[in-house]
């Protein structure tokens, strides 16, 4: 199965790390991995604050590099979710419909695509997930709590697959911790108080790790926990996936 | 800074106040969750409430002139206000007919977003809102600060000492229980003296025209019971076409509101008691033009629950004031553009997108889209700020060309590692205000792939 891997653009530049993790998984369960190396970002930042006018060349310079893969998995619910939902200001190629189509969370895919039930993994550590929102209400990789549903989390499913992993339970599940993109600047103050608030929760569920599917949403946590020179270590999920030791 | 942002950043400095303002709102959402989770078909009934308000606004014609026609039948007086000077000048003028100077009012964000109370007061006539938390923010003098709980944002000993100055209670007691007795003693003489009640409507059925307030008090009765003429004001999307209708949208309401299974009253008016009047002012205020665009027509299927507010991380960080607006939270954000887009241009971006209002929602509006949306539109319309614009414009252009992008992220990196830090932490830093960057790593992700995999 040929698989395009689409490094976000802040992955790329400042945790190479999770990439790295994400490639190894990928060939780990006998994935054609390839990495078509001109691509940058999705064009999120643009578009969610109010140009996405200005991102339709990203969209097709990206559309572009994945023809030739069957799939396109990135580590990053956030950018997937917006190439799905918010690709549909350009024309509609077959380019731009097989990206919209065909691109998949890492967590996501390696539980609907790969319908993998193990992993050669362990983490013996008491870990926080935090769910991203984009992941969680975008993409459904686990149940909002504001829904009356059933909707079994694929993120949870796969970090139980992750030998000695034990998961904490959080005061408040799914709050969103600020980070938003420019929002993290234009509102400052507030973006920070919801950062510092879901490292306090965390903090009070005696978390010794806190992951995500999205390292966005880390690296606002990470930077404060830092700040505050307090605060759980912070690790990708597709590190805790791939058999880091810390 | 937005004035959201620089009203936001005032209300955080009180850090505990904060941490005490979310704490109360979301005790508020959880009682919420357990409410809703009691109901099976909690999901059901939201997509039948959605569907049910997609008919209305698809033939709002039709059933607002069916709900005048069975009104009028009824031997009510039905009025249309193109906008907020019309909806005053008729009530001015039944009170004028009527001879009326002292009105009670029961909450209605309808008469606050027309300011009402400013133009009555402004002509002389007394006019006190019966609501508990409107009353106390009425002695304030300030606007609610959320739809259902307008006076969130104030503690029970700020109360106490209101109350101590205006109605006479003892200095220092701040007993919930004290001083809602002393308010129901003050509000009771004000229902007894009233030429006039007020109300606004939750609901308005086209099948009987007849209209439905909900409330805890009890306060719309006790208006519309003891005054000779009462006077119901209604936004022109409070339709529901048929009585059975009715059951699904108060079950999602006082659920989604409070966690409440229902609201203590539910009150139905039809017709006016023999020897009063009964008056409905049908307001369109903007609405019927907000009906037309496409992308945001669905923000009018609202019923004002205020859930929204209570499950938005934002707003509950920020109080319901700094949206300077008449409806706050979400909701507010994607209504009040509708008015005014340059004034409320900063409003869609009072959010990080994170789609908790859209689930939570009891008619399903797409909020948390629209805010995208609105974004959009808002760039469009030049509204946007130049220190949001510029530097996202070359952005774009970095990120249009790779080999730009690979250089300019290894200068960037190389940077971060080797500048002093008074350089990189400073005033022009908005992120390292609080927050440190991240550690810039030797070789990005791309340099470890040629490194390592390529060829």
């Amino acid at each position: 199965m040929k698989v395009g891997l689409f490094i976000p653009c802040y992955i790329d530049q400042f945790f190479p790390e999770v990439g790295i993790a994400t490639l190894e998984l990928l060939e780990k369960q006998n994935c054609e991995v390839v990495f078509p190396e001109k691509q940058t970002c999705c064009g999120q930042p643009m578009a969610n604050t109010g140009m996405e006018h200005q991102g339709r060349k990203i969209y097709s310079n990206l559309a572009e590099l994945f023809t030739k893969c069957e799939y396109i998995v990135a580590p990053s619910p956030s950018c997937v979710h917006h190439i799905r939902s918010h690709y549909d200001i350009v024309d509609q190629t077959p380019e731009i419909l097989h990206l919209r189509k065909n691109t998949y969370d890492l967590v996501e895919f390696l539980i609907d695509i790969l319908k993998i039930n193990h992993l050669e993994a362990s983490f013996p550590y008491r870990v926080g997930l935090h769910q991203s929102c984009h992941g969680l209400r975008g993409l459904h990789l686990g149940k909002p709590s504001e829904l009356m549903i059933d909707m079994p989390s694929k993120w949870n499913r796969v970090l139980s697959m992750v030998n000695g992993i034990e998961l904490a339970e959080l005061n408040r599940m799914d709050e969103c911790c600020g980070f938003g993109g420019t929002f993290a600047v234009a509102e400052e103050a507030v973006s920070v108080k919801m950062g510092k608030d879901r490292l306090t929760d965390h903090i009070a569920n005696n978390v010794e790790v806190l992951t995500s599917g999205d390292m966005s949403c880390l690296m606002h946590l990470q930077g404060i926990a830092r700040r505050q020179k307090s605060g759980p270590r912070i690790v990708h999920i597709a590190n805790i996936l791939n058999g880091t030791k810390l | 800074m937005s004035e959201h942002a620089r009203k936001a950043d005032t209300f955080i400095r009180d850090e505990a106040r904060t941490d005490w303002h979310d704490k109360a709102l979301w005790h508020v959402r959880e009682k919420r969750d357990l409410s809703a989770a009691q109901l099976p078909e909690w999901e059901l009934l939201r997509e039948t409430a959605s569907q049910v308000k997609d008919n209305v606004l698809s033939n709002l014609d039709n059933y607002l002139l069916e709900f005048e026609e069975k009104a009028i039948k009824n031997g009510v007086h039905v009025h249309w206000a193109e906008n907020a000077v019309d909806h005053n000048r008729i009530i001015g003028e039944i009170l004028e007919k009527h001879n009326a100077k002292k009105i009670v009012k029961s909450k209605s964000m309808l008469t606050e977003e027309c300011k009402l109370n400013d133009f009555l007061e402004a002509r002389n006539f007394e006019i006190i809102d019966t609501d508990l938390g409107e009353r106390i923010i009425q002695m304030r003098k300030e606007p609610p600060s959320h739809i259902v709980l307008p006076a969130i944002h104030i503690k029970k000993e700020e109360v106490g000492e209101l109350f101590h100055k205006e109605l006479g209670t003892q200095k220092g007691n701040s007993d919930p229980t004290y001083l809602t007795q002393a308010a129901r003693i003050h509000l009771r003489n004000k229902f007894f003296e009233a030429d006039c009640a007020i109300t606004g409507v939750n609901f308005a059925i086209a099948e009987t025209g007849g209209v439905v307030i909900c409330t805890n008090e009890g306060n719309a009765d006790m208006g519309c019971h003891a005054a000779p003429v009462q006077i119901h004001c209604m936004g022109i999307e409070k339709i529901l076409p048929k009585f059975e209708h009715l059951g699904i949208f108060t079950r999602l309401l006082a659920r989604s509101a409070t966690g409440q299974p229902t609201t203590i009253y539910t009150s139905h008016y039809h017709k006016p008691r023999p020897e009063t009047e009964m008056h409905i002012v049908i307001v369109d205020n903007g609405r019927s033009e907000h009906l037309g665009k496409v992308d945001f027509r669905d923000s009018l299927k609202c019923i004002r629950c205020g859930a929204c507010m209570n499950t938005c991380p934002i707003y509950r960080r920020s109080g319901g004031h700094s949206y300077h607006a008449t409806i706050p939270g979400p909701i507010g954000a994607i209504l009040s553009p509708n008015s005014n887009l340059k004034q409320y241009s900063d409003l869609p971006f009072a959010s990080t997108l994170c789609g908790s209002c859209s689930d939570v929602c009891p008619v399903k509006i797409n909020i948390h889209e629209q805010l995208y949306k609105w974004r959009q539109e808002i760039y469009k319309n030049n509204e946007l700020t130049k220190s949001k614009t510029i530097p996202l414009k070359i952005i774009t252009k970095i990120f249009e060309n790779p080999s730009v992008f690979n250089s300019l992220g290894k200068l960037a990196r190389g940077s971060l590692n080797h500048l002093p830090r008074f350089m990189i932490y400073n005033g022009l830093n908005t992120w390292g205000k609080q927050r440190e960057l991240p550690e810039a790593p030797k070789e990005s992700f791309k340099q470890w792939y040629k490194n390592n995999k390529d060829g």
